[in-house]
């Protein structure tokens, strides 16, 4: 769509990641050379420099794209201040793309397998700017909504067959018509923006890319069910997310698409962001409620459900960023043509946060029906240094690792489950065959047991005794019967446990026993980590069969206790190395254990 | 309540008027309680002791209410912090890829842990769930300024920084 732009378009990713990896530089040292060289002057026609959304490829940042009229976007990947003059100098002005600077194919098979729907606008618009998410058919589908009855526009959203893209997978249409069916005239909307999964930030991209769409979609929503009143609840790690959102909503209430009577349409809808405070169980439909109403966040029974009984004893309607997201495209193009995208269970796109060992970490969005395996090695390139893949954690603290053999599992809300692991929010955690399996268990259930809120038993003490075994596991002090008691547990907390952070809770244990039993068994009978990563367990020492004597382990050692000469085996004093385990990361051929 | 207030002899002195300002911003909104905390955070760095009698005062709320959201929420801090806070993300990804080992070397070097703050109040060690910058794992933030794809020894390039700036 920005092809045929008449202007020259610089569109430079201005997200969390693009930020940290310096963005701003590049964006000033833009600004300036365009200043410098008078290079509007001698082109004759304006340049524009875009501070976009994430653009998906985090891990090749700074990314940017450079339009020049009546010409496809050029990409170029790792973008420094420095590279910048060149930039200018040869292609804007010699009409000539900076060799090598360019990405790589990679960046078209990155793209290639992914439909970008959601990310659409991200990554292409200037995120703060109302008038570019307007030329974007920005605010098309509440004005299109407006024109249906509620209930049908309700219908609308059941017949395209959105699911909750929170993790739940709840039909949202159905969700809706719960709390629309709720008397009362007071009702309230909550977008969850408490991305608490560790490895997960499609949610956090979405609001810093196109925050208008998700004020969009919670209109078509308000408008459905008949909220006066809507809150955000981000995460307040989220800085830059929270001030573009409030941006947004700044400018909608001064142009009146907020408010009393939004835009003319006929209805009222206000609304405010919550910043959490660093409450990972926040995210959990009741315990927000009760962040939002100033207390602990700790979760109520349900029922009663939020749609009956929510915020401030008002019926309340909970959907996730994305969801809300989805519901803007879904009035732009209609129910038809999202239902007749994915599979029979799972219809539109889904975004997920790709990281871990693989070799372009970053957002993709794919259609549903794409295969695990297709989304690892041909969107993300496969696994980083070209180890051997192990598993890929999905659905964060609540999911599970599938492993090799279950890579054909189709992203789909049913068939995640049935593989053992859930969509959940959408982050993948790619592991390769340095990563211990038991040690992830461990990671996960010291997560949730440090998260927990306490309230009820089988979270609180369980989950606490299930790390005892487990951190007792991977310190070589492992005892027979452990596994088992660990399943038991796991079991009986997952049925007694009040929300969701304890029902799901143990799940990253069972699916690591369920595929990689072998490898709890190694650490408790032979004390052996096969994977080398649980530090007791560690020798530090160069295998000499192994080692390709390349020099590399001396060069990251921070103690400078490896000797190394040319064509000799490395060798590791013992004396002097503090286990840091730099060099067994960095060894390419797993030649240090 | 106020009884309670008597008593604590050995209180802080501190000035109040931003405490004030922040609550009045927030007096009428329904779920007052945490964007007051929140912004008395931002004020004086912490939540003094005193700002949470204040407050309760006027919120008319029990102050072991208030300090049950203050330790219920991980961003809540009780005490005064360090000039440079580093928070160490020990979300998935960075784990994955050696997020313990950039966190031994920063607590080796400060000899504080988790949540502790160095005497000279130059830095505060924060281990945190999820920066959000995965992509660039492991990472660390020290105050605003994000560093990723951390070794062991660029971990300690950018310590010598901060520790030169002083």
């Amino acid at each position: 769509m920005a092809e045929t732009a008449e202007n020259v378009q610089v569109l430079i990713c201005t997200g969390t990641g693009g930020l940290a990896s310096g963005a701003q530089g590049v964006v000033e040292a833009f600004e300036a050379e365009f200043e410098r060289q008078g290079v509007a002057a001698k082109i004759g026609s304006h340049c524009d420099v875009k501070k976009t959304g994430c653009r998906g490829l985090c891990a090749n940042d700074v990314l940017v794209d450079v339009i020049l009229p009546g010409q496809d976007a050029v990409t170029y990947d790792f973008v420094t201040p420095e590279l910048v003059p060149q930039i200018v100098e040869q292609h804007m002005l010699g009409n000539e793309p900076v060799p090598k600077k360019v990405a790589g194919p990679y960046y078209d098979k990155f793209l290639e397998k992914q439909q970008r729907i959601i990310f659409s606008r991200c990554g292409i618009i200037d995120a703060e700017s109302m008038d570019d998410f307007l030329a974007n058919q920005g605010f098309t589908g509440i004005k299109k909504a407006v024109t249906m009855k509620p209930e049908d526009v309700i219908e609308e959203v059941k017949r395209s067959g959105l699911r909750g893209r929170g993790g739940g997978g709840f039909p949202t249409g159905v969700k809706w018509s719960f709390c629309k069916a709720t008397p009362g005239d007071k009702k309230y909307l909550i977008c969850n923006a408490d991305e608490g999964d560790p490895g997960a930030f499609m949610d956090r991209s979405v609001l810093e890319g196109d925050p208008y769409g998700v004020i969009e979609g919670m209109m078509i929503a308000a408008y459905a069910i008949g909220c006066g009143f809507g809150y955000v609840y981000c995460r307040a790690e989220y800085p830059l997310a929270i001030k573009r959102l409030q941006m947004a909503i700044d400018t909608c209430y001064e142009k009146g698409i907020l408010g009393k009577d939004c835009m003319g349409l006929g209805f009222d809808f206000d609304m405010r962001i919550k910043a959490g405070a660093g409450a990972f169980v926040c995210g959990e439909e009741t315990a927000l409620m009760a962040s939002i109403e100033g207390e602990r966040g700790m979760s109520r029974p349900r029922p009663p459900f939020p749609a009956v009984r929510g915020l401030w004893t008002y019926p309340t309607n909970i959907n996730n960023v994305e969801t809300f997201a989805n519901v803007a495209y879904i009035f732009y193009h209609g129910a038809d043509w999202f239902n007749s995208i994915g599979t029979e269970g799972t219809k539109g796109t889904k975004i997920f946060a790709l990281t871990g060992k693989v070799k372009h970490t970053g957002l993709v969005e794919v259609p549903a029906g794409t295969t695990m395996k297709e989304v690892i090695y041909d969107v993300c390139g496969g696994i980083h240094n070209n180890r051997k893949f192990k598993a890929v954690q999905a659905g964060g603290p609540s999911g599970g690792c599938l492993p090799a053999e279950a890579l054909d599992a189709e992203v789909d809300y049913d068939s995640l489950i049935k593989a053992g692991a859930m969509m959940g929010s959408g982050g993948l955690v790619v592991m390769d065959e340095t990563t211990c399996m038991v040690d992830i268990a461990r990671f996960f259930l010291n997560f949730t047991r440090v998260e927990s809120c306490g309230k009820c038993i089988p979270c609180r003490i369980g989950l606490k005794i299930m790390l005892e075994i487990l951190e007792r596991i991977t310190e070589g002090e492992g005892q027979e019967g452990d596994i088992e008691m660990l399943e038991d547990m796991a079991i009986d907390i997952k049925k007694s446990s009040l929300c969701g952070l304890g029902q799901t809770a143990p799940n990253p244990v069972l699916s690591t026993i369920r595929y990689f039993r072998n490898e709890y068994e190694a650490h408790i009978h032979e004390k052996e980590c096969p994977s080398h990563a649980c530090k007791p367990l560690l020798h530090y020492r160069v295998i000499e069969e192994k080692c390709k004597k390349c020099g590399l382990c001396p060069k990251v050692c921070p103690v400078d206790c490896i000797s190394w000469e040319k064509g000799k085996v490395a060798y590791i004093d013992r004396d002097k190395c503090t286990e840091c385990t730099s060099c067994y990361d960095a060894c390419r051929f797993m030649a240090i254990e | 309540m106020s009884e309670a207030v008597e008593t604590n002899v050995q209180e802080e002195e501190i000035d109040l008027t931003g405490a004030n300002q922040v609550i009045d911003k927030y007096l009428d909104m329904p779920g007052a309680l945490m964007p007051v905390l929140q912004g008395i955070q931002e004020f004086y760095g912490y939540v003094p002791e005193p700002t949470v009698h204040l407050a309760a005062e006027r919120l008319n709320v029990y102050p072991s209410q208030i300090y049950g959201v203050l330790t219920f929420y991980a961003q809540f801090h009780l005490e005064p912090r360090g000039k440079y806070i580093i928070r160490i993300c020990m979300g998935t990804a960075c784990h994955v890829k050696g997020a313990v080992r950039i966190g031994d070397t920063i607590s080796d070097r400060l000899g504080i842990g988790h949540a502790e703050t160095t005497e000279d109040l130059l830095f505060t060690v924060e281990h945190v769930a999820c920066i959000g910058a995965c992509g660039m794992a492991p990472v660390i933030m020290v105050n605003d300024g994000t560093y990723g794809s951390l070794t062991v020894q660029k971990t300690n390039e950018v310590m010598d920084k901060y520790k030169e700036l002083g």
